[in-house]
């Protein structure tokens, strides 16, 4: 056990301290670009010499100088992202890569262009038509301006054996991460919410190599460990991001177990694998984004496929409920909201929403759903 | 001399007829789409497909004061209140609820272009999944620089060919091409007539309101492969023509000001938005429809680079050039912005826009909050305080320019 915890301890200080990472890898000659959310090929990157780092907003931050380019009604991942640029905090990065997928993030990559004119900007253009033919070759070609600049940036070029190499330590952390997830599942006496949330989390800072050999061994450890009958219930979460530590808090306290999720800084950021060994490891990249499902952020051709992936994942996780966290001012969040429910409903799944932002500081209100739903689910 | 129709009422009737078409199809039982505004009519235009435009219901259900019951019909299905207001009427009508102020059938296909926002996406899946329909996609990423690359023409090329094919199968004919070029003939010439119209607004003082622009846009988003549409817009440029001649306009009241009204207006409250215009004499001289939606090109590839170039998919400097243009064309001292509750990816380029346009263009920018379809969104005390507080600094801009 006593490994475990040191292993915990570990990841927990590497989520609680970005900027002391950043600046470990910079102190050893490393550049770091910052990746903001949601899927980007993160594999360029890293096959380009460089450390990729993962900016989510930041959980527990303070908006002010980015009022000066969005209103109030702008969900707080995006007005954070854009605070660090403009606060210094992400100063130490070499670059950073915008996506502009949904509505904020459309204004967020042009705002960040202007405001922060230091950093160098990667715009990133993904197609919703992803699947075809077309959308593959639109991808690709997006990732190939990416990549351009990249190798502008690092200096190192990135060729099919290092794009393979990369690929492939992104494959084994990816295999990993849902590993831990499973294993988090079964062991909620090991594995509290809060830190399952800080080695999922932790990876968004690391070299994923050092991250996988950390976690493998984590992994390794919990396996040996015996399986004890969980008193509390568990939960399947949905939704965006969950790390602000006084929320996860009240999951522990009132004994709600994660036992799979449906979050976008987690589960839906790992889920598809990208193939290995190609002589195409850009094609391979560009289709592994045009496997990407059940997302509130993608067009789903088949229109509805994301209900039935969540009841699925409810039912195999063995979970009694679904916490759905909503980021305030999310539209793609809200507006599949109601379809999730009718899903939900009709599988006869208790679930409830809770409403969240980063600049959360009052969880009165969290508390109080969450232990309610808590009692609920005991009664059933 | 014959009595001629005022283009007004043309071009009212010619918004009237397409609905009027879709219910007679669905009444012969044909299938009837329901099409975002920015997806390439032209397709179902030449397949002689019906179809209706939900933007414009919804605008049309919030000018008649139906907007905030259709929201919390739409709230109460467990829509947030913080999603797109045309969305939510939309959603709201489709799932049963009826609107006797605009009513419209419910549709069989649906045609969603995401050109302008990516809440079209997700707003037309959720229609979709209520009635089981098919949903032809278009998806138009967005674009970080002013030029349009062939990567994007491509992409899109690739969807509106799937697009033609899937709309034959609904509509059970086949694309006939001589068909095809006639409604791209008609597109671009309502799109140049659109834009003969708008420049009108460059004499001073202007042969019209600019306001009336927003009614006869319901044309442009409705009609614009019908030749009628042009013909009527032609008709509508000749009598601001004469106009001009006769120094006569639609904006009975004195030009003191020329404003730009930034972005749509709020419905629901165009009594109250128009008040204080009118009362301190402020024309509202430059829209961002009229370079929006003046569609011109000549081959395919100028027709997929063409619905590339929508509010909300361009960059910020075509954004700002778009606006610029049209203000000192049309002779503009000062700047109303309409933060827009419902419409993020809009609204969220306004702050650096407005820094923008107080330096280059050197006039005074106010701005107001709103909403284009829910009314809880929008204060007529902030509003008019704002409107007052640009009408003094114009007045003071005025007076020291003539003081010079
Ligand atoms: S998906 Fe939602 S939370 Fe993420 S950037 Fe867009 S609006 Fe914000
Ligand atoms: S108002 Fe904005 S968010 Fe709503 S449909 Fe139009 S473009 Fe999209």
């Amino acid at each position: 056990m006593s490994n475990i915890q040191t292993l915990l301890s570990a990841f927990d200080a590497i989520a609680k301290n970005p900027k002391k990472q950043l600046d470990d890898y910079i102190s050893q000659g490393k550049k770091a670009i910052g990746c903001f959310p949601y899927y980007v090929p993160e594999e360029l990157v890293y096959a380009s010499g460089m450390v990729p780092f993962g900016v989510w907003g930041k959980t527990g931050g303070k908006i002010n100088l980015a009022k000066e380019y969005f209103a109030a009604f702008y969900c707080t991942i995006a007005q954070l992202n854009l605070e660090m640029g403009l606060d210094g905090t992400l100063d130490g990065l070499s670059g950073v890569i915008a996506p502009s997928i949904c509505d904020t993030l459309r204004p967020f990559t042009q705002n960040f262009r202007v405001a922060c004119p230091d950093i160098p900007f990667m715009f990133l253009a993904h197609p919703q038509n992803r699947k075809k033919e077309y959308g593959v070759k639109f991808t690709e070609q997006q990732y190939n301006k990416i990549k351009i600049k990249l190798e502008e940036i690092s200096g190192i070029k990135i060729t099919n054996d290092n794009l393979n190499e990369a690929i492939k330590i992104y494959n084994e952390n990816r295999k990993a991460r849902r590993r831990f997830i499973e294993l988090a599942g079964q062991y909620p006496h090991i594995i509290t919410a809060t830190s399952r949330s800080v080695v999922l989390k932790s990876a968004f800072f690391m070299l994923k190599d050092e991250h996988t050999k950390m976690l493998n061994e984590l992994n390794g450890l919990i396996e040996a460990s015996p399986i004890e009958p969980w008193k509390g219930k568990k939960v399947v979460t949905s939704g965006i991001v969950l790390d602000s530590p006084s929320l996860l808090k009240i999951f522990d306290d009132n004994q709600l177990a994660i036992v799979a999720d449906d979050m976008a800084h987690e589960s839906r950021a790992i889920r598809v694998d990208v193939q290995e060994n190609t002589n195409h490891p850009m094609q391979a990249l560009a289709e592994q984004f045009g496997n990407q499902d059940y997302d509130t952020l993608l067009y789903d051709p088949e229109l509805n496929k994301r209900p039935g992936y969540l009841v699925e994942k409810v039912k195999k996780s063995q979970a009694d409920g679904v916490v759905i966290m909503i980021m305030q001012f999310c539209d793609p969040e809200e507006i599949e909201f109601p379809s999730l429910k009718k899903g939900l409903e009709e599988a006869g799944i208790p679930y409830i929403k809770i409403g969240m932002d980063q600049q959360m500081t009052n969880f009165g209100q969290a508390q109080t759903s969450l232990q309610a739903f808590a009692d609920v689910l005991s009664t059933l | 001399m014959s009595e001629k129709i005022p283009a007004k009422i043309r071009l009212r009737s010619i918004v009237d007829k397409v609905y009027q078409n879709a219910w007679d199809a669905k009444e012969r039982g044909e299938p009837v789409g329901w099409s975002s505004s920015k997806f390439p009519a032209e397709i179902a235009e030449a397949l002689g497909l019906a179809v209706c435009y939900p933007e414009n219901q919804a605008a049309a259900i919030s000018a008649k004061h139906g907007g905030q019951r259709m929201c919390e019909h739409a709230e109460a299905l467990g829509y947030d209140n913080d999603i797109c207001g045309y969305a939510r009427i939309s959603m709201a009508y489709a799932a049963g609820f009826e609107a006797e102020e605009k009513a419209m059938p419910q549709p069989d296909f649906l045609l969603c272009c995401n050109n302008i926002c990516n809440c079209m996406t997700k707003w037309y899946e959720n229609i979709a999944r209520m009635h089981d329909i098919p949903l032809v996609m278009i998806d138009v990423p967005y674009n970080n620089t002013v030029e349009v690359g062939d990567d994007y023409v491509q992409y899109i090329r690739g969807q509106f060919d799937d697009a033609i094919k899937q709309l034959e199968e609904i509509s059970g004919r086949k694309m006939n091409e001589k068909k095809f070029e006639e409604v791209c003939a008609n597109s671009n010439r309502t799109a140049k007539a659109w834009l003969k119209v708008c420049s009108y607004l460059q004499y001073k003082p202007s042969p019209f309101a600019g306001f009336d622009l927003f009614n006869h846009m319901a044309v442009v988003v409705t009609a614009r492969c019908k030749l009628e549409s042009a013909l009527a817009f032609e008709a509508l440029a000749e009598e601001l023509q004469e106009n001009v001649k006769n120094n006569h306009s639609t904006w009975k009241y004195e030009e003191k000001h020329r404003i730009m009204f930034e972005g749509i207006p709020c419905w629901p409250q165009l009594q109250p938005l128009f008040k204080p215009l009118k009362e301190n004499g402020m024309n509202t001289t430059a829209v961002v429809y009229a370079p929006a939606f003046g569609f011109a090109y000549s081959n395919l590839d100028e027709l997929m680079k063409a619905y590339c170039k929508a509010p909300n998919s361009v960059c910020l400097e075509t954004g700002v050039d778009w606006r610029e243009g049209i203000c000192r064309e049309n002779k503009v001292d000062g700047i109303l912005v309409h933060y827009n509750r419902s419409c993020k990816p809009w609204s969220g380029y306004m702050p650096e826009m407005e820094r923008r346009f107080r330096k280059d263009l050197g006039v005074p920018v106010v701005s107001f909050d709103g909403d284009q379809a829910d009314p809880r969104n929008f204060s007529e005390a902030q509003y008019n305080t704002r409107v007052e507080g640009l009408y003094e600094v114009m007045e003071e801009y005025k007076a020291k320019k003539e003081a010079k």
